[in-house]
């Protein structure tokens, strides 16, 4: 018979407030199996483990529940404790009264109710658990980065520097990401390439560190320690190893009119394109959809000049498969299309524009050669209006409820150095609120309005209006004086919001590790867990986590390497014991199971089986406990009940039910 | 049928199979039995006609366990679980020798009492290719009526003429459609929660757990069902209300959701006409509209819609395809 020991918390009041523990108590003891019951301010303190060491010695118990917060919080602090005084960890059962009940009740009857109906589900639960024992996995002292901008940059960086191998997987033909598209940045308003360029080219040079561009993760199997990554390199058309660089191809290629990307489309690129002057690696790829040989056969002109024969047009994709031990994910943002603004006119008038496209005319190597002037006729602007919040704060489906959080700053810096370059410009901003908490970032803000003279308008702009003779008519409202106003611009800058990578989405799919409303990976813990991913093994840097600035991203990106730095640094991990487990009496050897594990740990042979005497050679199927992670998906699979998972029996789970409907 | 009975003379004596598994005639005109005929002399009881509707393919797991090969007779919807049974395993292939016989639609009795006859002694007529008229002695008298106004119900919605696995076709097949397989299922859809529940309680209330549906279903091929296991405290629990048994169909309708053919075995077999393949249809509807087509058994792959995962796949609360 268990003896069962039930321990509630008050978590200080964040249970005692609305549930009423020592009637909780009192319901537990008169539970069959339960010899001991009490409560404690906070069970998770020294003192709470000292009470509840004490008791599995005095009443020799067998078994405990806690009634605490959600296992996800403390339950690894409760094994612990009950490892310490001689009960299998496995022994342990947390009733959740807190996330699951005293947070989301206020009536103290009913959450109370609640707080009993858990503990005895636990209770029921814990009735038939056994002892369990962990094993142990070994870990491949290899990370993958997924993305190379800054963050993916930064954690690469730091991993290698502390003597692990690490894999940047980047999609475009060349890393740098989003932040090799900057002009300047805030708050010291330095040049963006000169601070990247130098970390692109350590992470080149760095002998731990393989760069994979113009790649995309196709597939994710395995856990924590222990990944295997399928990679696929497309086809650049272009062999890396023979090609020096020359840029000769780019200059004779007949096929000017592809869009830039890297310039966001507002000027154009050969078929045969590196992306921008610095890429890394610099080699340039073919656009299949723009390249002349590659559509009519007919052209070959890049082959002819390559004095290093490094072109191939008949280079296929290539897929590399790698194993590693930690997977950090550092996809970062895009800007969120524009179509469902069109009161701002960003589809009617070239004037109108988008931030990121102000950073490609400011720079020296952008569409302009770094003049400010108006893609329509190429004039210089006498009055630009920047449009702060378009799409972020937005509390319609058009646009995303979270601040993009770095607007503020980026239209700071954007109406400086225009005011600084070319003084006789006016500048004028609306805006919802200014945000800018940081080190050194007001400051900046104030030097743009009280040195640059930089207009700031709190108020909306609810819609612009191209003139037939070029200009545009930006209707608004000013919230201080209280009145609607219509100021005449000849360009218009949209602070358009950000958003997570589309891919991000897939991603998150292959590594189980899961995103939010907006896509946004979500980490393991808000305040305590940031930089990891719920997923075991998976850790997030940059801007795949929520908006961050440069130097935000940079630190994140730190954190992200220190955690997989800790995890490369072992050995050994302990394997999960709560795994699956195959009755071979009822297995009708039918594969389902095979079919929906995530991580290949089912297969099927031929076993013999002495099914009540009848000995007989069945098909059915075996776990392997290295592999599998509990995820329960053969158990909910398997028509006759035969796939079990240990800690989360069938039996267990219709006990709590049962415990539950009593 | 000649042909037919031919051919599997030929195939046994030629030992090219073991045994056939087939219909032998039954203690009336309108109910064969499936019966293993393992001796040419033995086929002096072989029948097929159009009261041959029982699905032999469930069978086969038995058989195909046995030393040597059988020969099996599966009618183009048969097929389509056959194909399932291969997907998980259950029957040996090697060990199976699938004819395809054709079939024009296969009959009813209860359709004939429907019309009005009673005291049916003796029918006429049920040829399993030929005639369009039955005519039924009954103690009343002759009584006659159109083949096609007996046929099942699932033959209104038939899987068309195709055998999906076989390794030789003996006669022509026809597809009987003249119904919208899902018109009642949308009919139950329509209806408010309060009326539908009252439909299914008035139906299975009459349940006599008879176990029937389960040990006719293809799908329901366990070694052993959960509900005979002791793992959950269900078996030999008594009812508490005479509408319990809906648990158990429900439950089964789960098991065998994305592995159901829709043979409609279950309702052919009920002896409370309940109109258990509702619970399936609904759920293949689902499947369809949730995934995209899909028919179960149409391939002998083991990768129905619910048990594997494609990035496609609908989101949770995304609703139902147009």
């Amino acid at each position: 018979m268990e003896k069962i020991g039930v321990f509630v918390c008050h978590c200080g009041s964040n249970i005692a407030a609305t549930v009423d523990v020592s009637r909780v108590v009192a319901a537990a003891l008169t539970e069959p199996g339960v010899v001991h019951a009490e409560d404690y301010p906070y069970m998770c303190s020294e003192a709470g483990q000292a009470k509840i060491a004490a008791a599995i010695k005095e009443k020799s118990l067998t078994s405990l529940v806690v009634c605490s917060c959600s296992p996800r919080m403390h339950e690894e602090t409760f094994r612990a404790a009950a490892k310490k005084a001689g009960i299998n960890p496995y022994m342990v059962e947390i009733a959740n009264i807190r996330e699951h009940c005293s947070w989301i009740h206020k009536d103290m009857e009913e959450a109370t109710a609640k707080a009993i109906v858990l503990a005895r589900a636990a209770i029921q639960k814990v009735h038939r658990n056994v002892p369990l024992f962990p094993g142990e996995s070994l870990v491949t002292k290899r990370a993958l980065v997924i993305g190379g901008g800054i963050a993916g940059i930064q954690t690469a960086l730091d991993i290698a520097d502390a003597g692990y191998k690490v894999d940047i997987v980047e999609k475009t033909p060349s890393i740098g990401g989003r932040m090799s598209q900057l002009d300047k940045t805030f708050p010291t308003l330095d040049c963006s390439a000169c601070i990247l360029t130098p970390k692109m080219v350590d992470a080149a040079a760095h002998p731990n560190i393989t760069i994979y561009t113009y790649s995309e993760v196709e597939k994710v199997s395995g856990f924590v320690g222990d990944f295997t990554v399928e990679i696929r390199k497309k086809a650049r058309f272009v062999d890396a190893n023979a090609c020096t660089g020359c840029g000769v191809c780019q200059e004779k290629c007949p096929s000017k009119k592809a869009m830039s990307e890297f310039n966001r489309g507002l000027s154009t690129r050969s078929a045969i394109y590196t992306p921008f002057a610095q890429a890394i690696p610099n080699v340039p790829v073919i656009d299949t959809e723009a390249c002349i040989k590659m559509k009519t056969g007919k052209c070959g002109l890049c082959q002819k000049v390559c004095q290093a024969g490094a072109i191939h047009y008949d280079q296929k994709d290539e897929m590399i498969t790698e194993k590693y031990g930690a997977i950090i994910v550092a996809t970062g943002f895009d800007v969120i299309q524009l179509d469902a603004y069109d009161e701002y006119a960003y589809s009617q008038s070239k004037d109108v524009i988008t931030s990121l496209e102000l950073e490609r005319i400011m720079n020296a190597a952008g569409p302009t050669k770094g003049h400010l002037e108006r893609l329509s006729d190429g004039k210089a602007p006498k009055h630009i209006v920047f449009i702060q919040c378009v799409g972020s704060r937005c509390d319609d489906h058009r646009g995303k409820s979270y601040c993009s959080k770095i607007c503020c700053m980026y239209t700071a810096k954007h109406a400086m150095l225009i005011r600084d370059k070319y003084p006789d410009v006016k500048v004028t901003v609306f805006y919802i609120d200014v945000r800018t908490p940081g080190k050194n970032f007001d400051e900046f803000y104030r030097r743009a309005v009280e040195e640059y003279g930089v207009e700031y308008i709190k108020g909306q702009v609810g819609k612009v209006l191209p003139q037939p003779d070029g200009s545009l008519l930006v209707r608004g409202s000013d919230l201080i004086d209280n009145r609607q106003i219509t100021v005449e611009a000849d360009m218009v800058v949209l602070a358009a919001a950000i958003e997570p990578e589309k891919s991000v989405r897939k991603l998150a799919t292959m590594l189980t590790a899961s995103i939010d409303t907006n896509n946004f990976l979500t980490e393991a813990h808000p305040k305590l867990r940031p930089v990891e991913s719920p997923t075991a093994g998976v850790f997030l840097s940059g801007v795949c986590q929520g908006p961050k600035d440069i130097p935000e991203t940079v630190a994140q990106a730190g954190a992200a390497a220190v955690k997989a730095i800790g995890l490369l640094a072992k050995d050994k991990l302990l394997t999960n014991p709560c795994t699956a487990q195959c009755n071979t009496l009822l297995c009708n050897g039918c594969s389902t199971c095979e079919n929906v594990c995530p991580y290949g740990a089912i297969s099927y042979d031929d076993q013999e089986v002495n099914d009540h005497g009848k000995r007989e050679t069945r098909r059915v199927a075996s776990v392997n406990n290295a592999l599998c992670q509990g995820c329960g998906a053969c158990t909910v699979a398997c028509p006759s009940g035969a796939m079990d998972l240990q800690g989360f029996s069938n039996r267990q789970l219709i006990a709590e039910v049962d415990a539950i409907c009593r | 049928m000649q042909e037919l009975v031919a051919r599997l003379k030929e195939l046994l004596s030629a030992g090219t199979v073991d045994r056939v598994l087939g219909w032998k005639r039954g203690d009336s005109d309108w109910n064969p039995e499936p019966a293993f005929f393992t001796s040419v002399e033995s086929l002096a009881d072989f029948v097929y006609d159009g009261f041959c509707g029982a699905n032999l393919s469930k069978y086969m797991i038995e058989a195909t366990a046995q030393e040597g090969r059988t020969a099996v007779l599966l009618k183009p919807c048969d097929t389509y679980s056959f194909n399932r049974l291969l997907a998980e395993h259950r029957v040996v292939r090697e060990k199976a020798y699938v004819i395809g016989v054709g079939c024009r639609g296969k009959l009813d009795m209860g359709k004939l009492r429907k019309l009005g006859m009673k005291g049916i002694q003796h029918i006429e007529g049920a040829d399993a290719f030929a005639g369009d008229t039955l005519t039924v002695d009954t103690a009343y008298g002759k009584k006659t009526c159109a083949y096609q106004d007996a046929l099942l119900d699932r033959c209104h919605v038939c899987k068309g003429k195709t055998h999906v696995v076989y390794d030789e076709v003996i006669g022509a097949s026809a597809d009987t459609t003249d119904m919208d397989r899902f018109a009642e299922v949308e009919r139950l859809a329509a209806m408010s929660p309060e009326e539908r529940f009252a439909f299914f309680q008035g139906e299975l209330s009459r349940c006599i757990r008879c176990n029937a549906c389960r040990n006719v279903c293809p799908a329901c091929s366990c070694r052993k069902c959960v509900f005979d296991g002791d793992s959950f405290d269900s078996a030999q629990k008594a009812n508490v209300d005479s509408f319990e048994e809906k648990m158990f169909h429900i439950i089964r309708a789960f098991h065998v959701a994305g592995r159901c053919t829709d043979c409609g075995e279950c309702s052919r077999v009920c002896p409370q006409g309940i109109p258990l393949h509702l619970f399936n249809r609904k759920l293949i509807g689902d499947i369809n509209a949730f995934y995209g087509e899909y028919t179960a058994g149409e391939t002998a792959e083991n990768k129905n819609p619910l048990v594997s995962f494609t990035t496609e796949d609908r989101e949770p609360g995304e609703g139902r395809n147009a």
